[in-house]
């Protein structure tokens, strides 16, 4: 889960003891001018969990409680990259000597904590590796060892950090353990900068918490920002079901991530386009009624394919769910199945007399069958 | 320990349960050995005919166990796998799914030190049609497992199964299958996988089963360009769209990295046959791979 820019300095840099700019969060224009009066010349900045805000004009200076009020109404009717903008961060302006790069990640490839540094803030950091590889660190943390002060300013030791080495060294030792703490997955201060003044600060912050461990850090997930999700995403979601909606028109129900991307593939290999993502598998194998009513909730759908490969799934409790919520609904549009797996015989039984359906042996079959479906559809034929 | 052999004694933390003790049984029906279980609240009793432990380390002492299984939920998932790593496990196979990175990261941690094998985490498990299997895979049904010279490595469950019971439908039984896993940080990597597949000696040619995300099909067919078994791929995901977790948290694509191209590409330059749809794979079998020049035939004639 992504949180907001003000979330992610107030409830965890600020709490760390990392240094942030003064701010005030606004929902309103009106709140902005005020804050204005309380900050002096700022910048109005879009709170959107994306890191396109500069560039789309979501970053603007305010010199005036007027202009504050002006470019906040602004922003405030913007979308950026898909997040309509709520409220707006204003910030005191900072004097901006040196720019640099901080990030806490995980490092899927070996399994650990990965410290990255650079002295070029302000860039992409895939960029700065291209570039300008000599102004990045890259740290792997090894767990026994942990990474305080001292690894950092090891870490950094070679590179020019314009007297602010030590500043430097406690930020990074304090993002690293609170990045810990807090289950984050990413944790990037872009720029962390040192200003004329000497001091160091967190001018932006990208965090991004695991959402695994969102159970033991309730507080902070209830601050998270709300995903981008279509209605029946986010119905799907309620009902604890992976739901992603696609532009095509064969609706897709299957267990198991990997079958039901394969399905998907079939499914754009034989000519047609997936309307859905959702798997049923896992725990959620009980489920496959209210998925289906989210599948035929879509208004695109012309052809179903039901593809179910038991292993820990069970198919009959998979078709069961599927012929019941058939025959309730009586959707208007055909449906192919094929079916294999743990608890295959009862379930080709239920389909078979309860909806008069003869599931087809090979998914590549029925999934075929339902792309024609969908293609006469489209074209004007009868569906069935 | 990554093949599942019979002479493998193993412990199922968390036996007691209802996935637990219905998975246990039909291990035990296909012939695992299942030494002995672990629920701390049940300590002393038996179930399903085998003496039940507080934790793994308890059992270690008194009936000793070469793997662990675990049917144990994601908050309590590091605790249990510490467990079964310190008591002295060779190998664990974690099966469950959504364990916080950071236990992830301890789990592996512990694992390097103690130079336990892990499988997983988010498995569906490993199984050697005739000898048995461990997690939950129907192992047990003939249907879709026959014992054979393929071996099969996927990182989800459902699609391995679907594989192996086209394998089994095209007469081409299988030496192993390996289910390593739809998390981004598994134990038991594709390569991992690949690599205990050409050392064993029953296995004749791989099909190896990938997904998009991450970098471990790239890896592995580093290592398949210098084998001289014949490997089959598919890769699932090709119409996944970018930028979305695809149920498994490291089915996802972002920026160039973990592109379904960029795998397919890897592969074949290795000299790995990548199929277009999982129908495909026992053909592209059981012809021999000839469609490079590259890799000898299999010589693999259906049962």
């Amino acid at each position: 889960m992504n949180f907001m820019e003000h979330v992610a300095k107030a409830r965890v840099l600020a709490p760390a003891g990392i240094p942030v700019p003064r701010a005030v969060h606004c929902r309103t224009p009106e709140d902005a001018a005020a804050a204005f009066e309380a900050l002096g010349p700022c910048m109005v900045k879009a709170q959107v969990p994306t890191g396109k805000r500069g560039k789309a004009g979501g970053i603007k200076p305010a010199n005036s409680a007027d202009e504050a009020r002006r470019v906040a109404e602004r922003i405030l009717g913007m979308r950026i990259d898909g997040h309509p903008v709520g409220s707006v961060l204003l910030e005191e302006q900072a004097r901006i000597a040196h720019e640099f790069y901080a990030a806490i990640l995980i490092d899927t490839a070996s399994r650990c904590p990965l410290v990255l540094f650079s002295t070029e803030g302000g860039m992409d950091i895939e960029e700065v590796a291209a570039t300008r590889p000599d102004a990045l660190r890259r740290h792997r943390v090894n767990l026994d060892a942990g990474f305080d002060d001292a690894a950092a300013r090891s870490m950094l030791s070679g590179l020019d950090l314009s007297g602010a080495e030590g500043q430097v060294a406690e930020i990074l030792a304090a993002l690293y353990a609170t990045s810990r703490r807090i289950d984050a997955e990413l944790i990037e201060i872009n720029p962390l900068a040192v200003l004329a003044d000497g001091r160091v600060v967190a001018l932006d912050c990208k965090l991004t918490l695991d959402d695994a461990a969102a159970f033991r850090q309730p507080d902070l997930a209830d601050e998270a920002a709300a995903e981008p999700m279509t209605d029946l995403e986010r119905e799907g979601a309620a009902n604890g079901l992976k739901f992603i909606q696609l532009d095509g028109d064969v609706g897709v129900l299957a267990n198991g991530a990997g079958l039901t991307m394969t399905t998907m593939d079939v499914i754009s290999h034989c000519g047609g386009r997936p309307a859905n993502f959702l798997e049923i598998g896992g725990e959620a194998y009980t489920k496959s009624e209210v998925a289906l009513k989210l599948v035929l909730s879509n208004p695109g759908v012309k052809s179903l394919v039901v593809n179910f490969c038991g292993a820990f799934a069970r198919t009959d409790v998979m078709a069961e769910g599927v012929v019941t919520a058939w025959k309730r609904l009586d959707p208007s549009i055909p449906v192919f199945f094929s079916i294999h797996g743990t608890g295959e015989d009862e379930a080709v039984r239920l389909v078979r007399e309860g909806l008069g359906q003869e599931p087809f042996d090979l998914m590549e079959d029925a999934v075929q069958a339902a792309v024609n479906a969908a293609h006469s559809a489209a074209s004007g034929g009868a569906a069935r | 320990m990554i093949i599942y052999r019979q002479s493998a004694r193993v412990l199922v933390q968390g036996i007691t349960g209802k996935q637990g003790t219905f998975w246990t049984e039909k291990m035990i029906e296909c012939g695992t050995r299942v030494v002995a279980g672990v629920n701390p609240k049940r300590a002393g009793e038996r179930h399903l005919s085998v003496p039940v432990y507080a934790t793994a380390k308890a059992a270690m002492a008194e009936t000793p166990f070469d793997m662990a299984v675990m049917f144990i939920p994601p908050a309590m998932a590091r605790e249990a796998a510490l467990d079964a790593i310190e008591a002295g496990a060779r190998s664990v196979v974690i099966l469950t799914e959504h364990i916080p990175a950071r236990d992830v990261i301890a789990i592996h941690h512990a694992a390097a030190q103690h130079r336990t094998r892990i499988i997983g985490p988010n498995t569906a498990g490993i199984v050697t049609p005739g000898e048995g299997f461990v997690g939950i895979m129907p192992g047990h049904n003939p249907n879709i497992f026959q014992p054979g010279e393929v071996g099969v490595i996927s990182r989800s469950g459902s699609l391995g199964t679907l594989i192996c019971l086209n394998l089994t439908r095209a007469g081409l039984g299988q030496s192993a299958f390996l289910g390593i896993g739809g998390d981004p940080m598994i134990g038991t990597t594709t390569r991992d996988a690949l690599q205990a597949l050409d050392d064993d000696p029953r296995t004749r040619a791989v099909v190896l089963v990938g997904e998009i995300g991450g970098a471990m099909e790239e890896a592995a067919a580093e290592y398949a360009a210098g084998m001289s078994k014949p490997v089959v791929s598919f890769i699932a995901g090709r119409a996944s769209p970018p930028g979305k977790k695809m149920g498994h948290a490291g089915a996802i694509v972002s920026g160039t990295v973990g592109s379904y191209d960029g795998k397919r590409r890897a592969l074949e330059a290795a000299g790995v046959a990548v199929a277009d749809t999982p129908a495909e794979i026992p053909g592209l079998l059981s012809s021999g791979l000839s469609h490079d020049g590259t890799k000898p035939a299999a010589h693999i004639v259906p049962a």
